[in-house]
């Protein structure tokens, strides 16, 4: 027998033994896995369920949470670490209950309390496209959770108190594009993780929805777009453009939202942001308070420091350059009434997200080594209070501390 | 004992500008791409962020930037009755190291060379009768019209500022009349100009002369380029040349190609590895990779189909020599043509002191300012005047960083109480005129091995013959005078001249154009590399750089190396992939 015969007979042994599988493979059509891997894509699976330099979908990344620290799992199909063994229905159970396969409830860092709205179609069709990855073994570390959080069975009471599960519902009365923005803001996009305020047992609190939180020393601005919002100045355009390039003329995205831009909304189609845009300008508010504008002393100081420091890229009126160096001047960052952003982006720096769009990871460097507490307070102030912002002073007590928290903890 | 490590397409020696160039080009067309540099990773916000960027001791008097000289440098002499020394510390030109190599740390002067540059030769035979005796100067073997596309490409590349005189033959009021055709406008405006310049235009008008904006690598206003990479406007800080900006405002191989390139599959960059030398196969005529060191010793073999020599000029030429490719020039002789004309740049300048009058000098960026083009290369009639050659002639306000800045009138004390106070009441109230001169090829300025001295790895370093010519001096003067007639119109106080005088002196800074050493030309009897900088010896190796000079222009010549590398990029994604061989037949 030659060779190539060999070999096809072999193949056809292959192919026999397979047959099971391949009648599997058929009912994933190619439709099927694409409509997994959009809804993937407007969920952010794979921002928290990726650790840095890691296999993509592996998991291992942890997530800061008041409680402690929370590890997202492996959710490629390797049988003994990932979901190589769970059924649709399984899956089903996670994203629409919360629960395991065993009964056993989900920490809510993972956001089921959103993945509840996903009708089982697309939830079905999440798990068509996660069983095409290429299966990497990867065991989760173990939570770092304090008693009594560590008690999974706790969370049967939070789950009661906090957590209603059931898919989206549209609004009759609101137009097709503001129900489907309302299903990807409140349903897969889970936008409240972040930017709603959370009670003492990181439940949302439903009077601040998405009017701007705190998470792993970061605040994340108030994006109700209606009248009184954190974006009410920003038009659906800008939404959309912000969403899909990662920049705008108000701002660009760096940390956390550089994540959902990166693996999120950059790839979703732009009839799908424009509802986000919809549904978001249709959220109005109260107006804020005027906040305390910063004694004269503390003006000047902080003029000062931001000549010599900041105004080279952000312009001497707070201006910027659009979709380059982000403008200070209407800010939703620099008004949001929690500063730690601000704080923290000059302590630290930032590194504008690149995309596809913008490829260029655009950076501010670090000012921690070279402004004192009370000059980090000083410029902060000044911007918050200047070219029409109207935030409340900093001060050098939360600079201090804010630093302090950001210290790299010693192992 | 070497490591092999698995092929590649593509192994190119140094990423710098030529070397990120040619990388993008090569992936985009599918190929395994392997750029080797012997510095470290520098990228804006970690390496010169805008709250270190402007650090004038640490950057430029401490060399920090520059390539470290403990551990290979060049020796140099004037003239082969000497014994050559090595460099232990840079001073008339700075090598760069390190990702973005020398581009990192330039000014953005951003020119493209004449006509008449490329065929220098033959064109001042043709007008003026034969070369005198010993000059060495050849023609490209490559013409302006077929680099003009290539211009035009790393000028969007960049977004270069400025303003065309020659919009494909139409000459254009504001521009300069004698540069060559463009296909297309500068992608950005030109800078905004200052007090000086205004000054530089008014007076070179009343002499007759056509001013024109420098064209320049520091953006004029916010841009985005073709790749999609942003810039940002130059804030006019004047830490260009000697650093790396802080702003995004200075176009550089990070600025405009990395953010794409890096994230590439079919890309990858090892730093902190140094090329030891190309390996031949037994024919010596086919390249089968390079060998490289890493930090710790360790000796690497790397195979590849395509070795790309990057490494800045002087690198390049020493390469080439250490790899035994081509035979190294011997002026007594003749013979061998690698490190053949080696040349370098001709710089001179007036200082104009303005008694009421600032200039505030310290508004300032690297390529900011007026030129004039009128006796550069062949625009003007040299019949009688004993040189060939030129230079622009111009009114940069490129910086006044403190540390380096002091100009005072003629007759000022070199220091003490009477120097500090010149340079105080001066700092603010006086700009320069600078002639750019060309440099032509002399048989007896060369580059070869040195007897004596080794780098760190024992390799003999490169050693460096050179002086100014009877053509330079000629040139130079000339043009001296004419930047004092502009210089004296500039309504200042007074003026002081600083000629070029001889011997070249390797310490005080002039300018980082190091060119020549692997010439390019028609054949290869004139030349190490063909009109695609496509080696003659061994057709697997190509050559970047203005190594591939074969004299210097009286210009800045990055813009020149950008244009001929994108040439030889296209060839090779043209020509070569299909059918790798010589592309010229000798």
């Amino acid at each position: 027998m030659s060779a190539p015969l060999h070999a096809s007979a072999a193949l056809a042994a292959l192919v026999l033994v397979a047959a099971p599988l391949t009648a599997t493979a058929q009912v994933n059509s190619f439709a099927q896995v694409e409509r997994g891997r959009y809804a993937v894509a407007t969920g952010n699976c794979e921002g928290c369920h990726t650790a840095p330099g890691e296999p993509s979908y592996a998991g291992g990344r942890g997530l800061e949470t008041p409680f402690g620290t929370i590890y997202a799992p492996n959710i490629t199909f390797e049988p003994e670490t990932g979901l190589g063994r769970w059924s649709k229905d399984d899956f089903w159970r996670a994203m629409h209950e919360g629960k395991g396969p065993d009964g056993s409830n989900y920490y809510p860092a993972f956001p089921y309390p959103h993945f509840t709205k996903m009708p089982r179609e697309e939830v079905d069709a999440i798990y068509d496209y996660l069983a095409t990855l290429e299966p990497v073994r990867k065991e989760k570390p173990e939570n770092e959770l304090p008693f009594p959080m560590n008690q999974r069975l706790s969370l049967s009471v939070w789950n009661w108190m906090f957590f209603e599960p059931g898919v989206y519902q549209p609004d009759p009365e609101k137009s097709a594009a503001w129900n489907r923005g309302a299903y990807l803001v409140e349903g897969p996009g889970h936008c409240a993780a972040c930017h709603t305020e959370k009670n003492i047992a990181g439940g949302d609190k439903a009077s601040e929805h998405l009017k701007g939180g705190q998470l792993d020393n970061w605040s994340a601005p108030d994006i109700r777009g209606g009248e009184g919002g954190g974006i009410a100045h920003w038009s659906e355009d800008q939404i959309v453009e912000y969403l899909k390039t990662g920049r705008n003329e108000h701002t660009a995205a760096f940390s956390s939202m550089a994540e959902v831009i990166e693996y999120s909304t950059q790839l979703m189609l732009e009839d799908d942001l424009r509802a986000i845009a919809v549904y978001l300008k249709d959220l109005d508010s109260d107006a804020r308070q005027p906040a305390d504008r910063p004694g004269e002393p503390v003006m000047t100081a902080g003029a000062a420091v931001y000549f010599d420091n900041c105004s080279a890229c952000h312009v001497a009126d707070g201006s910027g350059v659009p979709r380059i160096f982000a403008p200070l001047s209407g800010s939703g960052k620099v008004n949001d009434p929690d500063a730690t952003t601000v704080i923290r982006v000059i302590l630290e720096g930032a590194r504008a997200v690149p995309t596809k769009a913008h490829p260029s990871p655009l950076s501010m460097p670090a000012f921690d080594w070279k402004l004192s507490d009370e000059q980090v307070a000083a410029v902060a102030s000044y911007v918050r209070a200047s070219w029409g912002n109207a935030a409340a002073p900093v001060t050098a007590d939360e600079v201090a501390a804010l630093r302090e928290a950001l210290q790299p903890t010693v192992q | 004992m070497a490591r092999k490590l698995p092929p590649v397409d593509v192994v190119l020696v140094g990423f710098g500008w030529t070397g990120a160039i040619l990388a993008q080009e090569l992936t985009d067309e599918g190929l395994e791409v392997l750029a080797i540099e012997r510095g470290a990773w520098r990228d804006t916000p970690t390496d010169f962020p805008t709250t270190t960027a402007p650090d004038e001791l640490r950057w430029y008097w401490r060399k920090e930037m520059f390539q470290n000289n403990s551990r290979e440098t060049l020796t140099f002499r004037n003239n082969r009755g000497q014994t050559a020394l090595p460099m232990r510390r840079w001073g008339s030109f700075l090598v760069g190291e390190g990702v973005g190599g020398s581009g990192v740390h330039w000014n953005g002067q951003t020119w493209r060379f004449l006509p008449s540059d490329f065929v220098a030769a033959s064109h001042n035979i043709d007008r003026y009768g034969p070369l005198p005796e010993g000059m060495t100067v050849q023609d490209y073997g490559v013409t302006y019209d077929e680099l003009e596309p290539h211009f035009d490409r790393f000028e969007k590349l960049c977004g270069i500022g400025g303003k065309a005189g020659n919009l494909n033959g139409r000459i254009e009021a504001g521009g300069n009349p004698f540069e060559g055709w463009r296909s297309a406008e500068y992608p950005n405006p030109p800078m905004h100009m200052t007090f000086s310049q205004n000054q530089f235009a008014r007076a070179t008008a009343e002499l007759g002369l056509k001013a024109f904006p420098g064209p320049s690598a520091n953006m004029s206003r916010a841009y985005t380029n073709p790749l999609g990479c942003q810039l940002a406007p130059c804030t006019y800080c004047g830490f260009c040349e000697k650093f790396g900006c802080g702003n995004y405002s200075k176009a550089s191989a990070q600025t405009t190609i990395l953010p794409v390139l890096m994230k590439k599959p079919n890309f990858t960059l090892k730093t902190h590895n140094e090329v030891l030398t190309i390996t031949l196969d037994k024919s010596g005529q086919r390249a089968t990779g390079v060998r490289h060191v890493d930090l710790e010793g360790n000796e690497y073999e790397q195979p590849a189909d395509l070795v790309i020599v990057c490494a800045y000029a002087l690198g390049s030429t020493r390469l080439m020599m250490l790899s035994g490719i081509g035979e190294i020039y011997n002026p007594a002789t003749g013979e061998g043509l690698v490190g053949k004309n080696y040349c370098y740049q001709v710089m001179s300048s007036a200082e104009v002191f303005y008694e009421d009058k600032y200039t505030n000098g310290f508004v300032g960026a690297g390529a900011l300012g007026m030129a004039v083009d009128e006796y550069n290369g062949d625009n003007f009639d040299h019949t009688g005047l004993g040189f060939i050659g030129g230079g622009y002639i111009a009114n940069w306000t490129t910086n006044a960083r403190p540390i380096e800045t002091h100009r005072t009138p003629e007759g000022t004390p070199t220091w003490g109480s009477a120097w500090k106070k010149a340079v105080a009441d001066n700092f603010l109230k006086s700009t320069s005129v600078g002639a750019h001169g060309a440099s032509m090829a002399y048989a007896n300025n060369y580059l070869d091995l040195d007897p004596t001295y080794t780098d760190v790895y024992g390799r003999p370093l490169m050693r460096m013959t050179y002086d100014f010519t009877p053509n330079d001096m000629a040139m130079s003067g000339f043009l001296t005078e004419r930047v004092r007639e502009i210089a004296e119109l500039m309504g200042g106080r007074e003026i002081k001249l600083n000629p070029r005088e001889g011997p070249y002196d390797s310490m005080p800074y002039q300018t980082t154009h190091n060119t020549g050493g692997t010439i390019m030309g028609t054949n290869p009897t004139n030349s190490v590399v063909n009109r695609y900088l496509q080696s003659w010896d061994v057709p697997n190796v190509f050559v970047m750089g203005a190594c591939v000079f074969p004299q210097n222009a009286g210009y800045n010549p990055t813009g020149a190396v950008a244009a001929l590398a994108y040439h030889a990029a296209e060839a090779i994604r043209t020509q070569y992939l299909r059918s790798p061989g010589p592309l010229v037949q000798a």
